[in-house]
């Protein structure tokens, strides 16, 4: 009887003793992860929370706020600004994902291969991403200006278009490709460091053994490479889809002028969520908007998964 | 044969061709704005009898851009930021990421599944919220708010949690049993492993916190509390026909950039691939 009560002690004590260990554990563990945690909470979680219940209140900022039921979503919605802001920031996405994708890859496989100065090349194109919106926005813009800049002349010069057909880069309907050829631009760079990365898990056998069936380089590439890379190329896809909704600097730094506003021509998502908050202190419509902005984000990306799992399956 | 060896030989080429055309496509903007930043604003635009470099090279706008503008406070402004957010991005990373990957805790899951909800969730969407969290803070108008916008990012966790999985959990079992604490493995185990990736977080986070644009916009008002982007746009509003001075201006904002870039850049290709960024 004794012995029976002393070995529950024992066991008793033991499970207290392995508690304490998993207390101990679970603290360590918890000290770790605190100090982003507690950023990650106040400055991302709390303010995403706060922005669903924004978009159903009315509030300038500074008066009391009040509850707005839907009227907000009904006020964007009815606003023709809104959906031609929508319709380019989706123009813009069309035209950015494909071309940036392709052309990077391209960029890759070029500078996958063995060539000369290839670390010099890897460089060089990942200055435009590397380098500051301002500071190349203003290069871009002397380099395209309409009346002096050296792409109009060349046109003038070289190809003999009329002066008065030389065309104006940051106006009209032209300023959606002003956007689109910048952002190329820019970011190829940077998806061409994924897709190198990508390439360097591709598996070489599979080429020795596509040459011993009488593949030629393009057969490879199409039948070899592509296939293994695709993991690669949806990743960049999804971050380009991601990345092209909130285009808002590259717009006002090339067609905002000096004040930083932009015409209905060419004006884009995240400009009418900033306009709507900072110009006009309808913190409530804006929200509803950016609410806007991360459905359709979120819409594309489902989307995107879904079209690769089908894919993939197949 | 003959003609295989022709063919690779015009594919290589080829090769270059391409090579040659994207790289000057990359680069052209970048010596033009060089070029241009010690020309006179009538040489700028002369495309006619273009010279790369003008006759009498105009250094002065070099020295010109300081007086012109506080140019030397939002230096100092954005070289503050970026260092004590690169530094808090880092530590806070790799400290969260060590314990995500490689320690067991309650609620682990929960937590990581916040992370990664909110990482396709564009910044733009709670950007207002933020602000007005921010202001109620007293933080507007204050380079705090930028340190507290910046130096928390999901990405920089993922990133380093991704890397840390690829390191064998054996590792630290080993040095667990040689009686090392759980910081100590991080210090002195993770942290000299990861050096490809916190290269890559570095370059990252120094890059983004450097050109900042729209942070920057909407948190520093005052001309005191301006980045260096925030005040090379002003000065283009303020003076958008002196073409070589804001060219001066703008080779100057890059040179850090690209420093701290081509510094980490030959661990950048490691360090993306085995970081899983890609996927």
């Amino acid at each position: 009887m004794e012995n029976a009560t002393k070995c529950i002690d024992v066991e008793k004590e033991k499970m207290i003793s392995r508690k304490k260990r998993e207390r101990k554990k679970n603290v360590v563990a918890y000290s770790f992860i605190t100090p982003n945690f507690i950023g990650f909470a106040v400055f991302t979680l709390v303010p995403i929370l706060f922005a669903f219940l924004l978009a159903f209140m009315e509030w300038d900022g500074s008066n009391q706020p009040t509850w707005a039921g839907t009227s907000n979503f009904q006020s964007v919605f009815s606003d023709s600004l809104f959906w031609k802001s929508i319709e380019h920031t989706i123009i813009y996405c069309i035209g950015t994902v494909p071309i940036t994708m392709l052309l990077s890859l391209l960029l890759a496989i070029v500078l996958n291969q063995k060539v000369k100065g290839r670390a010099f090349f890897r460089t060089i194109s990942f200055f435009p991403y590397v380098g500051s919106l301002v500071a190349i926005t203003a290069v871009w813009t002397m380099i395209f200006n309409p009346t002096k800049g050296p792409v109009n002349a060349i046109l003038y010069y070289v190809f003999h278009v009329a002066n008065d057909n030389l065309p104006n880069w940051f106006a009209g309907k032209l300023v959606m490709v002003s956007y689109i050829m910048f952002s190329v631009w820019k970011y190829m760079g940077y998806y061409m460091v994924i897709y190198l990365a990508g390439l360097q898990n591709v598996n070489t056998e599979l080429y020795e053994a596509a040459s011993l069936d009488g593949a030629n380089i393009f057969q490879k590439f199409r039948y070899v490479t592509l296939p293994q890379l695709r993991p690669t190329t949806f990743f960049v896809v999804v971050m380009l889809t991601i990345n092209c909704f909130k285009i808002y600097d590259i717009a006002i730094m090339l067609a905002g002028g000096g004040d930083n506003k932009l015409g209905s021509s060419a004006t884009v998502l995240v400009y009418y969520i900033y306009q709507n908050a900072f110009q006009f202190w309808k913190l409530g419509k804006s929200s509803a908007a950016a609410l806007a902005l991360f459905a359709l984000v979120l819409i594309v990306t489902m989307i995107q998964f879904k079209g690769e799992e089908r894919f993939a399956n197949d | 044969m003959k003609s295989l060896k022709n063919k690779s030989k015009a594919l290589r080429i080829l090769l270059y061709a391409v090579l040659f055309l994207m790289t000057a496509i990359m680069i052209v903007p970048f010596l033009w704005m060089l070029s241009s930043s010690i020309k006179v604003d009538k040489e700028v635009f002369d495309i006619v009898n273009f010279q790369w470099i003008p006759d009498t090279p105009k250094w002065s706008n070099y020295i010109e851009i300081w007086t012109k503008i506080p140019f030397a406070r939002f230096v100092g402004n954005t070289v503050y930021l970026t260092i004590v957010v690169t530094l808090l991005q880092l530590f806070t990373s790799s400290f969260a990421a060590y314990s995500f990957a490689k320690l067991d805790f309650k609620y682990k899951n929960i937590l990581f599944f916040a992370y990664i909800a909110t990482i396709a969730m564009p910044w733009q969407v709670y950007m207002v919220p933020q602000f007005i969290m921010m202001r109620s803070f007293g933080l507007n108008n204050k380079l705090m708010a930028m340190i507290f916008l910046q130096a928390f990012s999901v990405f920089g966790v993922f990133m380093m949690r991704q890397f840390y999985l690829s390191i064998p959990d054996s590792l630290c079992e080993a040095a667990r049993i040689d009686g090392m604490t759980e910081y100590g493995i991080w210090w002195k185990v993770m942290i000299p492993l990861s050096k490809p990736s916190l290269a890559t977080l570095t370059i990252f986070t120094f890059v983004n916190t450097w050109n900042d644009y729209l942070g920057p916009l909407i948190y520093l008002q005052s001309n005191e509390k301006k980045t260096i982007q925030l005040g090379l746009k002003m000065f283009i509003g303020q003076y958008s026909s002196e073409y070589g001075l804001i060219m001066a201006g703008s080779v100057l904002s890059l040179i850090p950039v690209l420093a701290v870039f081509m510094c980490l850049q030959k661990y950048f290709v490691a360090g993306v691939a085995s970081s899983g960024i890609k996927g």
